[in-house]
């Protein structure tokens, strides 16, 4: 595999406060990397060691096989997007964009040549005389972007970009920096406490919590196979269920609470689990109602529907379902022949056993 | 809802308010303004003042060597004391805003502002008592065998007077450099060092800009009160440290020329104020990239 950056053993302390408690990762050539977590959990701090920000207390960081242990963040093959886009407010447009140059060996006309190419990259062009201040959320970010890009760094480092955005925006600009990315090649290590964008985004992700890292797979495994509670209730939106394993082997009999015994894939507990209590997690799209009139060929539990959330193409439903301690989620396409239920309404709920994820503890 | 009859009731009220402040400033601003302006124009006639209207102080004003020498001195006197005192509070301003913790900064300014609790007055004389032929300076460095005779370049001239003035009117400059640092953006920095730059050429690419209208008001916070100064010129300056502010003073009170005087003053006014103007067209270049 093409490994670019090598993080072994990273601790960092701040006092007594223990930010990176051993981080072991690898990240290769060329990847849309997203460190992901809650606030507090590290991901900033790991992405400032990498940029040369922070010095990690222990451990040895290295990049396309060079040592970075005392190399300033100068000289280091990185280049990052700040969460605050970090824009030169005395700079226009294109000087900001062409600030990292100043010891580049072209010439003037070339490197204003490659300021407006960057522009042009970002959809920018012909903003280069604007001040930068006047310019807005986004396309403040894309001049961040551009003066990250013109250096081609091996590597990109993005702060949390998107989370100053509206919605709207935010949603444009993934796609416009997934595309970005494939048009330049260069591996980016994106910051985010949004798993969406995660998902939307990322070839892999590394879910951190409290300093350490809990899972590190594609954004799919990610989603289908959380290796713990933790990483399951992070990642979308997941029903827990009681539950006991009454034999393993290449499928594992498990009796869960409410929808009775069944054989579950040995895949779908990527965690490993042993004999006895575990918890069964039940994604809300693989649950479905069965309508009047409807048959299936899948396991049916009777339920009692307790809340209705109405998105406009989704439903989301919370069911009742007997020996079941909290009501299960389940979320409905709003298909044509599918009236939205009423609170109350006893209503029968389709589930497989090879969606379940089996979780320790 | 359209205003009938006149004034509406809040253009009334917000007359009512501003007549207060309003008649201060006419009585205490203008008044004295518009007469000192007037008097420039009269002239001197022994006991009495001759109301008709002439340029005559001005011409000798401007022809008269000795006014237009304490004028000169005066600009230059104040632009050392200027140089000297944003030069010396710029790293001051630096080191609270960069290196002192931030729940400790409030302290630290506290701390300089501490040479205010005692009068102006005061302060120069003390002064004296440390550039003297016998001060405390010249007889510390005469106890350690530094030098064998007193220093007499520090005390009765021009340097005894930038000295005194750069001490009197360093917060004023600390202050304002502080402000203007402690705006900047410490993410703009990392930024500058993430694109390549050490933190010498950061400071000089991106703090020194950012931090550049702290250092313009400064300036004219220390230049424009010390051209006027004559306290200081007066006790410390000795005969070759003397400023216009001096002279006017002495055209007012003992030669008893007011209208003289005033033209002076006038002219002083008009220097600041070319001055003034100058730095602030400086400072709006500065910020037009903003």
């Amino acid at each position: 595999m093409n490994e670019l950056i090598r993080l072994r053993g990273i601790h960092k302390f701040y006092g007594d406060f223990h930010a990176l408690k051993g981080i072991n990762l690898t990240i290769r050539k060329g990847e849309f990397f997203s460190l992901l977590g809650p606030s507090g959990c590290g991901k900033t701090t790991l992405l400032r060691t990498i940029a040369g920000f922070e010095d990690p207390t222990e451990g040895t960081l290295s990049i396309d096989g060079r040592d970075m242990r005392r190399v300033p963040a100068n000289e280091r093959p990185t280049n990052m997007v700040f969460q605050s886009y970090a824009i030169f407010p005395h700079l226009s447009v294109a000087e900001n964009v062409g600030f990292g140059l100043r010891k580049d060996p072209r010439s003037k006309d070339e490197k204003t040549r490659a300021v407006g190419r960057a522009l042009e990259m970002v959809g920018l062009a012909g903003y280069g005389t604007r001040r930068a201040t006047a310019l807005s959320g986004g396309q403040r970010q894309r001049v961040a972007l551009a003066r990250a890009l013109i250096l081609e760094p091996k590597v990109l480092l993005l702060d949390e970009p998107l989370s100053a955005l509206d919605k709207k925006m935010r949603e444009q600009m993934q796609v416009e920096l997934i595309r970005l990315q494939r048009h330049v090649g260069i591996t980016f290590i994106l910051v985010t406490h949004d798993q969406e964008e995660a998902l939307v985004m990322s070839d892999r992700i590394a879910v951190m919590f409290e300093g350490e890292i809990g899972q590190l797979a594609d954004p799919e495994t990610l989603y289908r196979r959380p290796v713990s509670k933790k990483v399951a209730s992070f990642i979308g939106m997941m029903n827990f269920l009681d539950g006991r394993v009454t034999a393993e082997g290449p499928s594992i009999a498990v009796e869960v609470a409410g929808l009775g015994r069944c054989e579950v894939p040995a895949e779908q507990a990527p965690g490993g689990i042993s004999a006895g209590a575990i918890t069964v997690g039940i994604r809300p799209e693989t649950l479905a109602i069965l309508y009047e009139g409807e048959t299936t060929d899948r396991r049916v539990v009777d339920g009692v529907v307790d809340e209705v959330v109405y998105y406009g193409d989704m439903t989301y439903y919370d069911v009742r379902v007997d020996g079941v301690e909290k009501p299960l989620t389940i979320s409905m396409k709003n298909l044509i022949g599918r009236p939205v239920l009423d609170v109350g309404a006893a209503t029968r709920v389709v589930w497989d056993a090879r969606s379940l994820v089996l979780l320790a503890g | 809802m359209a205003t009938r009859g006149g004034l509406g009731q809040e253009a009334r009220r917000s007359i009512a308010l501003l007549a207060a402040p309003f008649s201060y400033a006419i009585l205490l601003l203008a008044m004295p303004l518009g007469a000192v302006v007037l008097f420039s124009f009269w002239t001197q006639d022994f006991l009495d003042i001759d109301t008709t209207f002439t340029l005559a102080n001005y011409e000798e004003a401007l022809s008269q060597p000795i006014y237009r020498m304490l004028l000169g001195r005066s600009l230059w006197i104040a632009g050392a004391v200027t140089l000297v005192t944003v030069v010396l509070a710029f790293p001051i301003a630096y080191f609270v805003s960069f290196y002192v913790a931030p729940s400790r900064k409030s302290l630290w300014l506290f701390l300089i502002t501490i040479p205010f609790w005692t009068s102006y007055l005061i302060r120069v004389f003390l002064w004296k008592v440390i550039l003297g032929f016998n001060g405390v300076l010249n007889t510390s460095l005469q106890g350690l065998g530094f030098i064998d005779e007193p220093l007499t370049f520090i005390l009765y001239n021009a340097n005894a007077v930038v000295i005194t003035l750069a001490h009197a009117f360093a917060p004023f400059a600390i202050l304002p450099i502080f402000v203007a640092l402690e705006r900047i953006d410490r993410s703009l920095l990392e930024a500058s060092q993430d694109l390549g730059e050490n933190k010498v050429t950061t400071f000089l690419r991106v703090t020194l800009p950012l931090a550049m209208p702290g250092v313009v008001a400064a300036t004219l916070i220390v230049f424009i009160p010390t051209i006027g100064d004559y306290v200081t010129p007066r006790l410390v300056g000795g005969p070759d440290g003397l400023m216009i502010a001096n002279m006017i003073q002495t055209q007012f009170l003992r030669l008893n020329n007011a209208p003289l005087g005033a033209t002076l003053a006038i002219l002083a006014m008009l220097s600041v104020t070319v001055i003034a103007l100058l730095f602030i067209w400086l400072n709006r270049k500065w910020l037009r990239t903003r």
